[in-house]
């Protein structure tokens, strides 16, 4: 028992102090997840809409596959995505495999789905006399998609939200694509099962404090935007 | 509305942020693979960064079993490799998957196990220590990666001539420090390299039960991977890495590294 209070402690001077090791963990976390969720809100969100407004063939299949996709396994985005950025692989002449860019382009698939996915239901929610009304306004193509998406716009941020609580908390991409690099692409879940493999818990329960928190923060704007959407 | 500035705000700030610390990370990286052993002895985080400052190199280091290690050399995913299975690192060598091979530094690997040493091994030698934790079907965790410690675990099996199964025998497919604590948890038996073991000793059960036996000699090897085969790699910082892990400097680290007051590994560049 010990050790875990122990661990508690020093955890706690970690964060009070912001340790530097710490901080530079916490950066490398927030910098790659910030990165694929925009790089997946810019593909998943119009995505999501044009499933959710257009009709076409196959619109029933489409939507399916994307819910399934919500599910997709890290360690499978892991494996597909190594096979192809490896020296040896399709993509090898990159040199992409353990960098950040690695770590990116797996999380930005990982989100992707979700984003697209929660877009198309949050599209779907909003009343159908919005389109009405800016048409009737005089509003062109562009401009009536727009005025959707800003019908829609709480539960568009929840859809990215979602996502990036998704991304920030996965491990089997970061560790695969990522490497564990120190300073480079070590992230906070990585490092929390590399000092968990070492036997020591201050720096893997300092960083457990932080993600935990950022889950909740996440939590409650998830909350905040699905209420305003009400 | 407000919120939303927030946050269109932060994501611009974020971006930015990143970009910055791209162009400030635009100086020299070199890849390394090693085995889990030296990164976690903690060796590397003072053998290192002093290559680091005077060349103005990162150096990226992947911590992987010395299999997976050679695997990510022969693919040229990383520029050079530091590890210690010494028949696979000659093949290795020999296949033209690497060139100039150095020899680095040596410790050697015990057998550990619970202190009451219930398969009564203490005072055999390596191979008949197995042999008594096979007949008395008493737990033994393997590292099961293909790492130079599982090598150098399948040699000591073969001479026992026994094909180690069962529900005594346990494959972790992990690094050297969590296989440790895996061991200590399950009160099993365990092949470690001395390095580890010593910079866990406070944090397990486990005591030493078989050591010095000669075919537990563990000697570490670096080695550049070959440019002709991979023309992109970091050729010129990789042979530097080499040159300063062998060097006087290099190796005066490494033989005054210590943990917890005791010395890790043994440098043998010059013999």
């Amino acid at each position: 028992m010990d050790y875990i209070l122990e661990g508690l402690g020093n955890a706690l001077k970690m964060i009070v102090s912001l340790d530097s090791e710490m901080a530079e963990i916490v950066f490398v976390s927030v910098k790659i997840s910030t990165i694929s969720i925009i790089l997946a809100t810019l593909a998943g969100v119009p995505l999501g809409f044009y499933v959710a407004i257009r009709d076409f063939w196959g619109k029933r299949a489409a939507i399916t596959i994307l819910n399934t996709l919500m599910a997709l396994p890290t360690v499978v985005i892991g494996l597909l995505i190594y096979s192809f950025i490896s020296r040896r692989g399709p993509l090898g002449v990159l040199g992409l495999l353990y960098t950040p860019w690695a770590m990116i382009i797996g999380q930005t698939i990982l989100a992707f789905p979700i984003v697209a996915a929660l877009s198309l239901s949050a599209t779907q929610g909003i009343d159908k006399r919005v389109e009405k009304t800016a048409l009737t306004l005089g509003a062109n193509n562009l401009q009536t998609a727009l005025f959707i998406l800003m019908e829609g716009k709480f539960a568009l941020f929840s859809a990215i939200i979602a996502g990036f609580g998704r991304v920030f908390a996965e491990v089997g991409v970061s560790m695969m694509l990522g490497g564990n690099i120190r300073g480079f692409t070590r992230n906070i879940t990585t490092a929390i099962a590399f000092e968990t493999g070492k036997g020591e818990f201050a720096l893997g329960i300092a960083l457990g404090m932080i993600l935990l928190t950022v889950a909740f923060s996440i939590n409650i704007l998830f909350h905040y935007f699905q209420k305003k959407r009400m | 509305m407000k919120l939303h500035n927030i946050l269109i705000s932060y994501l611009a700030l974020s971006i930015i942020m990143f970009l910055l610390s791209s162009s400030v990370l635009a100086e020299e990286r070199l890849k390394m693979a090693t085995t889990t052993s030296t990164e976690n002895s903690g060796l590397l985080y003072v053998l290192l960064p002093p290559f680091e400052k005077e060349f103005n190199v990162k150096v990226d280091v992947i911590a992987v079993g010395t299999g997976k290690a050679l695997k990510l050399g022969e693919n040229g995913d990383v520029d050079v490799v530091f590890v210690h299975a010494r028949a696979a690192e000659d093949e290795f060598i020999n296949e033209g998957f690497g060139v100039n091979r150095r020899d680095v530094m040596y410790n050697d690997f015990i057998i550990v196990g619970p202190k009451d040493d219930p398969a009564g091994i203490k005072g055999n030698s390596a191979s008949e220590s197995l042999k008594k934790i096979a007949e008395g079907k008493q737990y033994f965790i393997s590292r099961g990666d293909e790492s130079g410690t599982h090598k150098k675990e399948k040699e000591l099996w073969k001479l026992t001539r026994i094909e180690p199964q069962g529900k005594w025998y346990l494959e972790a497919g992990q690094g050297m420090g969590a296989t440790l604590q895996i061991a200590d948890e399950k009160k099993a038996y365990c092949l470690v390299d001395r390095g580890t073991y010593i910079a866990y000793e406070k944090k397990v059960d486990l005591v030493i039960l078989c050591e010095g036996d000669k075919i537990l000699f563990n000697p570490y090897g670096i080695m550049a991977v070959n440019p002709k085969r991979h023309p992109h790699m970091n050729y010129t910082y990789a042979m530097a890495l080499i040159g300063w892990v062998t060097s006087p400097q290099g190796q005066k680290i490494i033989g005054e590294f210590k943990k917890e007051g005791k010395v890790l590994f043994h440098p043998t560049a010059y013999q």
